[in-house]
């Protein structure tokens, strides 16, 4: 096929983000493109990262719930329309969420802490261990999340999933963001905004919106790289796994709890 | 001896076509039912997030651990060699693949996307047990399949014993796999038992037989052939042995969990202040299930009394059913504890808070449909092939062993 | 016997070629509706024929990478066939791909097809008013045309353009 007659292709493939650099860039030998090229995310994530949080639980304030509004707007939650006539209960026990604002107070001390839960994104998932159609998986980079093109709605991770981070979809769902399907009759859950990772960017929605409120509670970055500021972080100070005792070695880790 | 005749199930016609007419109604309106809960989404269901696994469930894993029950009859025949439970082999093993297909039924039906069938057949994730149960499904299907064939033809008399053998350690695999369904799921504190599996196979056998007691009798009535005394006897002690062997395992269940300290909360609920789910364990499970049954079945009074053997298997049905609540819906309404030490102000998930379910009619009419999937099977079946003796009267004196 | 199998092959005949009229007619017009983005196109990411054909197993392949290995810059991605298949009604606003008479829902009605795809993707291309943050550009694309305006084959691969454009697009 030649070349001109792809052109247009070209053009209906968005060509350009930045016509200056693309116009400069077309410019210069093919081979040197191509290397640019291969240093993106063409072979995929790699098992070289591991991505997590940390939450510092000191510094989550008492009624803030930006972060879930964040997590809700980024991936369409907000979009899901509630049935007509549901209660309140049942709507908050159908709809899904992916991040939820929890209050402990300690029994002895009376202590109270604030956090917030999503998917831990551990490392051995239940959940993908008891997925039968291996739907439920864990990416390279540490992400766990469901492909939803082969999950049959059994919701045995859900069953499986120790901090109850899973949602199932009830409804039909009108609208959806293109970065965010969703489709009646499949599981979800956090997936450490697994779009924005692969464009590149290394901050969750969750998070930003943490530091725009100014309480900075929430750190996501590379575990396995020693210089990212979790990785050091997570080496000065005290932090746990929730439920450590199943030895799944969470990638979401808190301190002060 | 007298050759035992088998023949096909023959009635009057209207007392069979109204039997499988009725069933086929309810068939009907539970696939309605489904199609109304699928169309619409769960949400029309009394299941959520929190409770995950229903009124489905329930039906599917009671018929499922039921069917391998079933077969019990068949294993004892041909396996061990009892005389009196020779003849009855073939009907046990088509009550086996009836149950066990009114069970998938339902649990297909209540899938999210039951639409991908295909890839659930097609697509297998081996570590779980999920995957290894719908092999053991299919497995068992083809066996108990070979295994009747093999009872029913003469020419393949001699794999007879061999197919009863696989078949029979089958059936323990397929409950064992079902009981373990629960038994992986580690962070439910209910279902964190060791005890889970073995507790499951014998739920089978006295479920499984109380169907098989029912059924068969129901056959016979309709058929208007009779049952000896005796042999019903038989099978009415072996179901007062199962049924105490049910309680017992339930008792060891709970003390060892009483044992674990982080049980106690889970044990309290359960046991003590569950509300519904402690009067279904107590009412439903213990009395229903298990002292009342016994009562009928050990009673001299009730010697034989073939209503009180119908009755009694009818109450280990249902309080079977209960004992798969409760362990089915109970476990997860229990809160799964997070933060030891903690306790929960605030959710918006329902964290730390027992959580609610109140079944719709839909997941009701479809468990139902399941059951009456398995009955129209067997009856079906039992109409077809050669699956019942002409005559279940007790054999002459010498040939009881 | 002879005569009833002639007549057999003729009503064959006859019942095949109208079938292949019907077919060709599908085929020979642009099955592109007017007024979306692809209609302005010469072709498709790959030649029609080629994507008339396959198209179901390039996204399929493509979906793998993407949610299993997170390359999303993939030659054949849904949400390109959505934003460049829209059509706008007379408000300007997009209809839903899989609406009767659009672009997927038509063809796939005509194979009677089932078009499962939209159950969970979006059917309309995102506009910028929309919420959500990621895959948000836009406006660019208006400044596409003066590169185009240049008007002279790039020395380069389509491949390689292909990748340009989402390294710089991911960017
Ligand atoms: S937190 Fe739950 S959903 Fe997330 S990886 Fe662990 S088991 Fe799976
Ligand atoms: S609901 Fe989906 S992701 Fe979860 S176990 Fe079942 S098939 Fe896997």
């Amino acid at each position: 096929m030649s070349i001109n007659n792809d052109q247009p292709d070209l053009q209906r493939r968005d060509f350009i983000g930045k016509t200056v650099l693309a116009a400069g860039a077309a410019t210069v030998a093919p081979g040197v493109l191509l290397t640019v090229a291969n240093a993106g995310s063409d072979e995929g994530v790699s098992s070289a990262v591991r991505w997590g949080m940390l939450i510092d639980t000191n510094k989550c304030v008492d009624g803030c719930s930006a972060c879930v509004e964040a997590c809700d707007k980024e991936n369409g939650i907000d979009l899901i329309e509630r049935p007509q006539g549901q209660s309140d209960e049942m709507w908050n026990a159908q709809r899904p969420q992916w991040i939820r604002k929890v209050k402990l107070r300690d029994t002895q001390t009376g202590e109270i802490s604030n956090l917030p839960m999503m998917c831990q994104h551990c490392e051995h998932p239940p959940c993908v261990d008891v997925c039968p159609t291996g739907a439920s998986f864990k990416r390279a980079d540490g992400i766990v999340m469901v492909d939803r093109h082969i999950c049959i709605g059994c919701r045995y991770c859900m069953m499986a999933c120790p901090y109850k981070a899973r949602s199932f979809i009830h409804q039909d769902i009108a609208e959806q963001l293109t970065s965010a399907p969703r489709g009646k009759g499949c599981v979800e859950s956090c997936h450490l905004c697994a779009n924005r990772i692969d464009a590149g960017r290394e901050t969750t929605a969750c998070q930003d919106a943490c530091n725009q409120e100014g309480h900075k509670a929430i750190l996501f970055g590379d575990l396995k790289n020693p210089d990212s500021e979790i990785a050091r972080a997570l080496k000065a100070q005290h932090s746990r796994q929730i439920r450590a005792d199943l030895e799944l070695n969470t990638g979401v880790r808190y301190t002060n709890v | 001896m007298i050759k035992t005749q088998y023949r096909e199930l023959y009635c009057s016609s209207p007392r069979y076509w109204g039997g499988l007419a009725s069933l086929a109604f309810i068939i009907l309106v539970g696939l309605g039912a489904a199609f109304y809960m699928e169309h619409n989404g769960h949400f029309v269901t009394g299941m959520s997030n929190q409770i995950v696994w229903g009124l489905p469930h329930v039906f599917a894993i009671f018929l499922i651990v039921a069917a391998s029950g079933a077969l019990n009859v068949a294993s004892i025949g041909s396996v061990f060699g009892g005389p009196m439970y020779k003849p009855l082999g073939r009907f046990s093993g088509l009550l086996s693949i009836g149950l066990l297909a009114g069970g998938l039924v339902v649990l297909l039906l209540d899938l999210g996307r039951p639409d991908r069938l295909i890839v659930a057949m097609t697509t297998y994730n081996f570590k779980s047990i999920f995957a290894w149960n719908i092999i053991l499904y299919t497995g068992f299907f083809t066996i108990v399949g070979l295994y009747l064939w093999a009872m029913m033809d003469r020419k393949f008399e001699q794999f007879k014993r061999p197919i009863g053998f696989a078949a029979f350690f089958w059936r323990l695999a397929l409950t064992t796999g079902t009981g373990s369904i629960f038994g992986f799921l580690v962070a439910r504190e209910a279902y964190d038992a060791a005890i889970m599996a073995p507790m499951f196979i014998i739920m089978s056998f006295s479920y499984g037989l109380a169907f098989f007691i029912i059924t068969l009798m129901a056959a016979y009535w309709w058929a208007d052939r009779s049952i000896g005394d005796l042999r019903l006897a038989k099978l009415k002690n072996l179901l007062g042995v199962f049924v105490g062997a049910v309680l017992y395992f339930a008792l060891v269940y709970h003390l060892t969990n009483l044992y674990v300290t982080q049980h106690h909360g889970v044990e309290r609920f359960i046991l003590l202040d569950g509300g519904i789910y402690t009067n279904m364990f107590w009412i439903g499970q213990v009395v229903i299930g298990g002292i009342i049954p016994l009562f009928l079945l050990y009673s001299p009074a009730f010697a034989t009394s073939r209503f009180a053997i119908t009755v009694a298997s009818l109450l280990v049905l249902i309080g079977g059913f209960f004992q798969i609540y409760v362990i089915v819906i109970g476990g997860q309404a229990f809160p799964m504890n997070l933060f030891p030490g903690k306790e929960v102000l605030e959710s918006s998930f329902f964290d730390g808070v027992v959580a609610g379910y109140s079944p719709s009619l839909a997941e009701a009419l479809l468990g139902i449909a399941g059951v009456a999937v398995s009955m129209i099977l067997v009856a079906i079946g039992a109409r077809m092939l050669r699956v019942l003796p002409e005559s279940l009267e007790d054999p002459a004196e010498g040939e009881c062993v | 016997m002879g005569s009833l199998s002639g007549i057999r092959r003729f009503a064959g005949m006859v019942v095949g070629g109208a079938l292949m009229l019907l077919a060709t007619g599908a085929i020979s017009d642009s099955a592109v509706t007017k007024g979306s983005k692809a209609a302005g196109l010469d072709t498709c990411v790959a030649p029609t024929a080629a994507m008339r054909r396959n198209h179901m197993d390039y996204l399929k392949h493509d979906r793998r990478e993407t949610v299993h290995k997170g390359i999303r810059n993939t030659q054949y991605s849904l949400a390109e066939c959505v934003e460049c298949h829209a059509e706008k009604d007379s408000a300007g606003a997009y209809k839903p791909v899989n609406a009767d008479g659009q672009f997927c829902e038509s063809c796939h009605s005509y194979v009677a097809v089932n078009l499962t795809c939209f159950q969970c993707h979006r059917k309309t291309p995102e506009n910028m008013s929309g919420n959500g943050t990621a895959m948000r550009e836009g406006d660019q694309r208006q400044v596409f045309g003066l590169l185009q305006s240049v008007d002279q084959p790039l020395s380069l691969s389509r491949d390689e353009l292909t990748r340009l454009h989402a390294k710089i697009e991911g960017n």
